[in-house]
């Protein structure tokens, strides 16, 4: 009797992963060959220290790229950096890169930017590939079907030495994004939402899939956001199957590949997506239908709810735990528990960052605040993600629409998204963010971040306190 | 790397959960380009606060530090691990750690052993009635050991085969990988055309 075998589809993240392996062991992580590493000054100084210490070169320089973000200032491009640890970081960064023979991006480079918004814009970031860089938001890349993610400055070493990672394998995890985004919400919405109910350890010790067709129709830099914030609710990677939204976006950037080689490529990217018959070590499910515009209220990404809502208190917490770290949430954010988070005043809206600062989040925020005016008491600072992205808006007149408007509008990099360069909050100020991560200080010692939709953004700064775009109408 | 066997030190509660690595070390802290000196900025926004457990004379000296679920959450920094060895801690227990981070501390050193949070219950509830005691840490027999006499919280901790073979042999990981340089090579002459580069 013929015994049919039955075979044991893949996912799109395991097909990555085996395509990558060097070197497997009993007993022994996965050796997992790195196509793409990605380098900036804060987390690269000791790692090329310790080439220097061991006599090692970098293995494939070919396949590494620096640019300059966390500590570049957003304004007087012109001049030095006036501080002079920042200065000294930035100087090493340069020293190092030319010492090794890496390309760098500097500041005054139109090709710098924040490092996952550069990659991409490249074309360097590509679907099936494995792209490392000592930043946990290096997941961003995953939105290409890349297998992408932060690392520390030990494995930034052990990648320019050896362009390569030990890597012990992952679970895998479908999150299935069921029904479609209602007109008004957005990708930001969706994470912000799915990341408030997996809280901050769900994803944890998996490489998780973003499927279903609400992720289908998000353009790639809306899955850029979506991935982007893969670590914040502790995923090692999120990962989106490549797609004719992907093959266009890449088709024709300066890094993608051409000719016969444009063909073979999408050809191989085709093949990628997780087979019908693939088994996930665990499924969540997200109804986009009932997402609405999300923010959060506590110092970590999981403490998030509708704008519709009211601030929660901590009795409404069952685990011990997340009691506590309710109360001190809001002592820490200077809440009352029941307060409508329309109510809530904000001192600086700030659009910006990997997770928000690509062209279509600068669209997206010119069209609701064109004839519009930032409110009295209310900064508006805007920062595009590059200075690719701040020349193609500039071309768009959108910083025009912004300046108009009362905001700011500056050079690209981190700026305030964390509170390594000039641009951050002062003691008890109070944020709406599109950046990633509302922890305390991180936008400068005792700032207060609530994490929003660029939308959302746009709206709490005309109207001086939460808001979105729904309620400018009224107004 | 030094070889890391076992380790007996005060042990120190940090009752808090979701300590990322911005509240370990915060991002103005991180401008040094050497591995050393990080020990100003370790829980820099809660140092000033004389009630933050480290500012208490009974926990001085301590070389475990004891946290609660989902320690080392966030940003990739490394410096958090840095902050805490340049300060002296050698251990940090907790239920759940952030991935970057447990790597982060098998490849500098520090033992990041992760127990189930009622044992780290039993030992918060140990440390503070009787502040000062220590906790023994054996990663031979992967075991957390704190007090003695019938106070005594004894449990077994995990942490993955790899990365406690390689901290009790000391071993640099890229030397190991580098001993398999062929294999690289190997793979290397077989990536596809079409794959980017950056020069």
């Amino acid at each position: 009797m013929v015994v049919e075998e039955r075979a044991v589809g893949k996912t799109l993240a395991q097909k990555v992963w085996e395509e990558h392996v060097v070197r497997r062991a009993d007993g022994e992580p996965d050796l997992l060959f790195i196509d793409l590493h990605l380098i900036h000054e804060v987390t690269s100084p000791q790692a090329f220290d310790g080439l220097r210490l061991a006599g090692r070169a970098v293995r494939r320089p070919d396949l590494t790229l620096a640019t300059e973000d966390h500590n570049i200032p957003t304004t007087d491009l012109d001049k030095p950096i006036a501080d002079p640890v920042s200065r000294t970081q930035v100087e090493t960064l340069r020293r190092n890169c030319a010492e090794f023979g890496v390309r760098l991006h500097p500041m005054g480079d139109i090709e710098q930017g924040i490092v996952h918004v550069v990659g991409p814009q490249l074309g360097l970031t590509q679907p099936g590939m494995t792209i490392v860089c000592g930043d946990s938001h290096t997941s961003t890349h995953g939105a290409f079907g890349a297998l992408a993610f932060g690392i520390g400055t030990s494995e930034v070493e052990h990648v320019l030495a050896t362009q390569t990672l030990p890597q012990a394998t992952p679970k895998t995890m479908a999150v299935d994004v069921v029904g479609e985004l209602p007109e008004g919400s957005t990708a930001k919405d969706l994470i912000l939402t799915l990341i408030a109910q997996e809280t901050t350890g769900g994803g944890q010790g998996y490489i998780v899939e973003y499927r279903g067709e609400a992720v289908r129709s998000l353009s790639m830099e809306s899955r850029m956001t979506v991935c982007n914030m893969s670590i914040e609710w502790g995923a090692k990677a999120g990962m989106i199957a490549p797609d004719e939204t992907t093959f266009a976006y890449l088709q024709g950037r300066p890094n993608a590949p051409k000719g016969a080689d444009w063909d073979a490529a999408v050809e191989h990217w085709r093949s990628l997506a997780t087979d019908d018959d693939a088994e996930f070590d665990k499924v969540v499910t997200i109804d986009a239908s009932t997402v609405t515009p999300f923010v959060t209220w506590g110092t970590n990404p999981g403490q998030g709810v509708p704008l519709s809502a009211v601030v929660p208190s901590p009795d409404d917490f069952d685990d011990p735990s997340e009691k506590i770290a309710a109360q001190r949430a809001l002592d820490y954010m200077g809440l009352t528990a029941g307060t409508p988070m329309r109510d809530i005043p904000v001192d600086t809206v700030f659009i910006g960052s990997c997770t928000n600062g690509r062209m279509e989040d600068l669209r997206t925020a010119a069209r609701w605040i064109e004839g519009r005016t930032v409110a009295d008491d209310t900064r508006l600072l805007v920062v595009p993600g590059s200075v690719r992205v701040r020349l193609q808006a500039e071309e768009e007149g959108l910083d025009v629409v912004f300046k108009e408007a009362g905001a700011e509008w500056r050079g690209a990099g981190c700026s305030m998204c964390l509170g390594m360069n000039p641009d951050q909050l002062m003691p008890g100020e109070r944020s709406a963010s599109t950046s990633n991560r509302n922890f305390e200080g991180r936008q400068g010692k005792g700032g207060r971040t609530h994490l929003v939709s660029p939308e959302v953004a746009v709206a709490t700064a005309v109207l001086g306190h939460l808001a979105s775009p729904a309620d400018l109408a009224h107004a | 790397m030094e070889k890391f066997s076992t380790h007996t030190g005060v042990a120190a509660p940090l009752r808090r959960s979701n300590v990322d690595t911005d509240q370990i070390i915060p991002a103005e802290y991180l401008k040094r380009v050497t591995r050393t000196g990080f020990e100003d900025g370790l829980f820099a926004g809660w140092r000033k606060d004389p009630e933050f457990v480290l500012n208490q004379p009974a926990y001085a000296g301590a070389t475990v530090l004891v946290a609660g679920p989902d320690f080392g959450t966030g940003s990739s920094r490394e410096h958090a691990v840095w902050a805490l060895q340049n300060y002296g801690f050698a251990v940090v227990i907790s239920p759940r750690f952030g991935d970057i981070f447990r790597s982060n501390s098998g490849k500098a050193g520090l033992l990041a052993a992760q127990v189930e949070e009622k044992t780290v219950q039993k030992i918060w509830d140990l440390i503070e009635a009787q502040p000062g005691t220590t906790v023994t840490v054996d990663l031979v027999a992967r075991t957390v050991v704190a007090g003695e006499g019938i106070d005594r919280v004894e449990d077994s901790f995990d942490i993955d085969g790899y990365t406690r073979w390689r901290l009790l042999e000391g071993l640099d990981d890229i030397g190991l990988t580098l001993s398999h340089e062929d294999a690289i090579s190997t793979y290397e002459s077989s990536r596809p055309s079409f794959k980017p580069v950056t020069m």
